[in-house]
């Protein structure tokens, strides 16, 4: 009986500590997909080559973290890393491709 | 000095190796073929009707707009703009101290190069230097009296020949040379350029538009779009086209804006003024 109420204890605190760490988990997750696909907006950015979609991507992405949906929110946050990316690809093939274009 | 002889030299050895033809930069060249696509392209088309943007492109708009023109919707900001204009500043200068032959007829000669500070100057930007000098705020460079005052000037500007200069300068050539990347650019999730809607597809239509050919399309600005229902600059067209393309757009008379609008209107010299206009 003694040894109940540590015990007891002990399994409140574990089972406690799995929940946090349930719930951190995918916070976590969803905190560096978006860092990334921030740190790829940013440059798009940098290069005033940004997407207006990436912009909106990301936006939604912090709106369904906030409401606790992180799943949806990590898909989002990658979804606007490769839109950044794919921004960042198109300037780059387009630093001398435009040059086709020229009627002359 | 040093800059001229390097840029001759890069000239002369593009103009020797054909495969380097890209790389140069001849103005002149580049109007010559320009004009030459449009009108070959479009052989019906008057010259001068280019300026009429879609209007010059399909028989049915052309109807519509001519009855438009009884009652041009642009003629509010025309009147508008005559007053802003004439309005002292509150130092008792207006905006005819700014500018050459007091600001009336001379659409034509903008956006030009300024030597002293290395850049293309635009009607608008010439517009909120002359606030700014005169301890006035700035404008707001898409809408209202931005649009009415450039209306204005336009307007009494009519008919005039575009003349836009690009002087001896490498500055000015490199800004030539940076307006025309980016109007040849493809940029925004749509993956078009300037050039897709009003090169490659100019004459076609893009839902229930015609699209407008690049030869003389900045002859008109500003211009009264049905589809904003109100006035708007040659500002408010470029942020216009980057959104509709998925692509942020740039500040307002950002330098890239300024550099394709100083391209653009001199791809138009020759052609008259015939701003303010009205499009669908």
């Amino acid at each position: 009986m003694r040894c109940a109420l540590p015990i007891s204890l002990m399994v409140f605190v574990a089972a406690a500590g799995l929940t946090m760490s349930a719930l951190a988990a995918p916070a976590d997750d969803f905190k560096a997909a978006y860092a990334a696909a921030e740190r790829a907006s940013k440059q798009a950015a940098a290069l005033k080559t940004q997407w207006t979609t990436t912009v909106a991507t990301l936006k939604a992405a912090q709106a369904a973290a906030t409401a606790g949906k992180y799943d949806e929110a990590i898909a989002l946050a990658k979804q606007a890393q490769a839109l950044a990316e794919a921004s960042i690809a198109q300037a780059e093939d387009q630093a001398t491709a435009w040059k086709a274009g020229v009627i002359r | 000095m040093l800059r001229k002889l390097l840029l001759l030299g890069v000239l002369a050895f593009g103009a020797a190796h054909p495969a380097r033809a890209a790389d140069t930069v001849d103005p002149k060249a580049e109007f010559t073929a320009f004009r030459a696509y449009f009108t070959s392209r479009f052989p019906k088309v008057a010259l001068d009707d280019f300026v009429n943007g879609p209007y010059s492109m399909d028989e049915g708009l052309r109807k519509q707009w001519k009855e438009i023109e009884e009652f041009p919707p642009y003629e509010f900001a025309v009147d508008k703009g005559k007053e802003l204009f004439a309005k002292p500043f509150a130092n008792g200068k207006t905006y005819a101290d700014c500018f050459p032959d007091k600001g009336i007829g001379i659409r034509q000669n903008y956006p030009y190069f300024d030597p002293k500070s290395g850049q293309v100057i635009t009607l608008e930007l010439a517009l909120n230097q002359c606030r700014e000098a005169n301890g006035e705020k700035p404008l707001d460079y898409q809408k209202d009296d931005m649009a009415a005052l450039t209306a204005y000037m336009a307007f009494t500007s009519r008919g005039k020949r575009f003349d836009i200069k690009i002087p001896d300068d490498p500055r000015a050539l490199a800004a030539y040379r940076k307006g025309e990347e980016y109007f040849y650019t493809r940029r925004g999730q749509l993956n078009f350029s300037c050039a897709s809607c009003h090169v490659q597809s100019a004459g076609n239509h893009i839902r229930t538009e015609v699209l407008a050919p690049a030869l003389g399309i900045m002859a008109a600005m500003p211009i009264y779009r049905s589809e904003w229902g109100s006035m708007g600059t040659t500002s408010r067209r470029l942020t216009s086209c980057n959104s509709q393309v998925r692509a942020v757009p740039l500040p307002p008379q950002d330098e890239l804006y300024r550099d394709v609008e100083y391209f653009l209107t001199y791809m138009g010299n020759g052609l008259p003024v015939s701003g303010p206009g009205a499009r669908p």
